[in-house]
């Protein structure tokens, strides 16, 4: 649909045709709908709360306490009430579920039943109750308020024809001739579409809080499983990484090592003063700056280091070509999953990195470890601290990073230093 | 140098392996065996006994530093054979596991890319089988890139100068390469060799070695 087909009643309470559209009716037709509901569950609230009210009837009439048996027998049925409410809510929640589409067209899924034990233990369960207790508690007393409104402009438009019977009707002050009663009639009809509004506002507030308790909570195992498949798509990427690098390193770079030794070799034998030497110089340093291109290009597709090295000794690489002094403790037997392999050298090559370029630091030091069933990484510098992600230090860049793994990262940088960051990526695969 | 210098080969490209046949071929090396995976080289190079090994790193079966781990067996086997390898990529673990093999003599590391230079690669072929060692310059650039306190001592001509010497050249060779005369050049190799705490020599190749040594004793576990 389109905005100018709204979807739901609140949308449509700001058109300038609401009054002659179907939204009112719609409205008034939850409303009316909503009365039968509500009144049983009010019902049911009222034994739930009948040993409050015995027992202050009870002080308030008689002056003493209520029987004892009397008040065993309410507060059983009171408790046995309340037990049973995530299960008479489920029911109750699939009719107002249902319901809500006469106000409101985007459709709220219904829920299979959890099994009964879920009913106690959900979140979403208890929000049901909750919405029972709303249903049967207030909405009642806002519906009588909103009838109370209602007939008395029934009584003001009607007071000209009322006036004239025998006893006076009574608005603000008696009324004793239809005359009187006309400015009251006048002004009831004009408060007849002020009516339409609040029947509007009314359902649609009702189906607010509806969509609100009802609406399949965020659901923690489907976040889960989103996690795991962007994990998993994650370790897909990195894979055909080092697919698309083995395929460069065995197949593109030794041919092209190959071609520009050839026309290495066939300038040794063309002599200076032949017109193909300068062509074939051209191609042999064309040859030579690829091969340079080649190399980089490779190596920022899969650090060649750590398809050659492992993960330990491409680390003890990053730390050979670091600015400062970085002592290396890996503790990291058995093979690990790729996509942690890259990303724990991320962290690794990116903190050092920034160590260089923010801590002011002399010494770092980067440690290795498995804990449980994940892989620990742990950068420290002795440099100044303060480091901060929001002041983008690649530290933001690093976390997404991580998160993609879905490990997490943490960050120590008092003021002054040392700054510490910990990095924890689960291994399972 | 003798034009019978006997090679061993081992590249798993075949084409690579071909031209680099063609090039050893062209300057008077013979190659009794160009193999391609590590298992091949060791029994080739047991085989055939020869006065050069030459090298890919990474190779069959395990397709990961294969060449060298086979190049470092061969020199615990027999300490003083000339080995060169070649690396795709700058590794300084690499050169460092070179060095500490054998005697630490007549090794050579290299990128693949100094193939290219066809005369100057031949060069350091010659140079390591006579008894030098050869580590590619990017190598050494990132090693003297690290700050240590006894090589920030040094001026940055001198650093140059060090840069050279660890590729294994000769005093007039470097002379050549910074436009200044060769007294100048020993006089800031002496200066290197004190500031850096080691006893001045003649040997060429000892103060290499030495350099390196000192350059690979880094505090990295």
């Amino acid at each position: 649909m389109t905005s100018e087909h709204p979807r739901h009643l609140a949308a449509t309470l700001r058109r300038r045709d609401w009054l002659i559209s179907a939204w009112p009716w719609r409205a008034l037709a939850y409303l009316v709908s909503t009365v039968p509901i509500a009144g049983v569950l009010t019902v049911g609230l009222l034994v739930i709360g009948a040993p409050l009210l015995a027992a202050a009837n009870a002080l308030r009439l008689h002056n003493r306490p209520p029987e004892i048996p009397l008040m065993l027998f309410l507060a059983v049925g009171s408790l046995t009430l309340v037990a049973l409410a995530p299960i008479v809510s489920f029911p109750v929640a699939a009719v107002e579920r249902w319901r809500l589409g006469l106000v409101d067209g985007r459709p709220l899924p219904a829920s299979p039943w959890p099994g009964l034990a879920a009913r106690y233990r959900t979140a979403a369960g208890w929000r049901e109750v909750a919405y029972l207790f709303w249903l049967g508690g207030f909405v009642p007393v806002a519906y009588w308020v909103f009838l109370v409104l209602v007939l008395l402009d029934i009584g003001m438009v009607t007071s000209p024809w009322l006036a004239g019977d025998s006893d006076p009707v009574v608005i603000w002050r008696p009324i004793e001739s239809a005359g009187q009663a006309i400015p009251y009639a006048v002004v009831g009809v004009l408060l007849l579409p002020v009516l339409c509004y609040g029947v509007g506002l009314l359902a649609a507030g009702q189906a607010a809080v509806a969509r609100w308790a009802l609406g399949s909570p965020v659901d923690a195992a489907a976040l889960r499983e989103v996690a795991r498949s962007r994990t998993r798509l994650v370790g897909a990427y990195e894979a055909e990484r080092r697919r698309i690098e083995r395929d460069l390193h065995d197949g593109a770079q030794p041919r092209l090592t190959s071609l520009t030794l050839q026309l290495g070799l066939a300038r040794l034998d063309v002599p200076e003063d032949s017109p193909a030497a300068r062509p074939l110089a051209v191609a042999h340093d064309q040859a030579r700056g690829l091969m340079v291109m080649l190399r980089q290009l490779v190596h920022g597709i899969r650090p060649q280091s750590l398809t050659d090295l492992g993960l330990a000794g491409a680390v003890r690489e990053l730390a050979d070509a670091a600015p400062v002094a970085v002592t290396v403790h890996a503790d990291v037997d058995g093979a690990l999953p790729e996509i942690v392999e890259t990303t724990a050298y991320f962290v690794v090559s990116e903190a050092l990195s920034n160590v260089a370029r923010h801590a002011g630091a002399t010494r770092a030091e980067v440690r290795l470890s498995r804990a449980g069933g994940d892989l620990v990484v742990e950068v420290s510098d002795d440099g100044r601290g303060g480091a901060d992600p929001a002041r983008g230090t690649g530290l933001t860049g690093l976390a997404d990073r991580v998160a993609a793994a879905d490990g997490r990262l943490l960050l120590a940088s008092p003021p002054g230093g040392p700054t510490l960051v910990r990095v924890e990526l689960p291994c399972r695969r | 140098m003798s034009p019978l210098t006997r090679v061993v080969l081992a590249e798993d490209e075949v084409l690579l392996r071909e031209g680099l046949v063609a090039l050893l071929t062209r300057f008077d090396f013979t190659v009794c065996a160009a193999v391609g995976s590590a298992p091949d080289l060791l029994e080739a190079a047991r085989t055939h006994q020869p006065d050069l090994v030459l090298t890919d790193i990474r190779m069959p079966p395990g397709r990961r530093d294969d060449g060298l781990r086979a190049a470092v067996a061969l020199r615990a086997e027999r300490p003083g054979l000339p080995v060169v390898v070649l690396s795709q990529f700058v590794q300084t673990g690499y050169a460092a596991a070179l060095l500490d093999s054998g005697d630490g003599q007549r090794v050579g590391y290299l990128l693949k890319d100094r193939v290219a230079e066809v005369t100057e690669f031949v060069d350091t072929l010659r140079r390591v089988t006579g008894g030098g060692t050869a580590i590619d310059p990017d190598v050494v650039r990132q090693l003297l890139h690290r700050p240590r306190d006894p090589l920030a001592a040094l001026s940055g001509r001198e650093r140059e100068v060090l840069a050279l010497l660890a590729e294994g050249r000769s005093n007039a060779s470097i002379a050549g390469r910074l436009h200044v005369t060769e007294a100048a050049v020993g006089k800031h190799v002496g200066n290197i060799l004190l500031k850096l705490d080691l006893p001045p020599s003649d040997d060429t190749n000892r103060r290499v070695l030495a350099v390196l040594t000192y350059l690979r004793a880094d505090p990295v576990g």
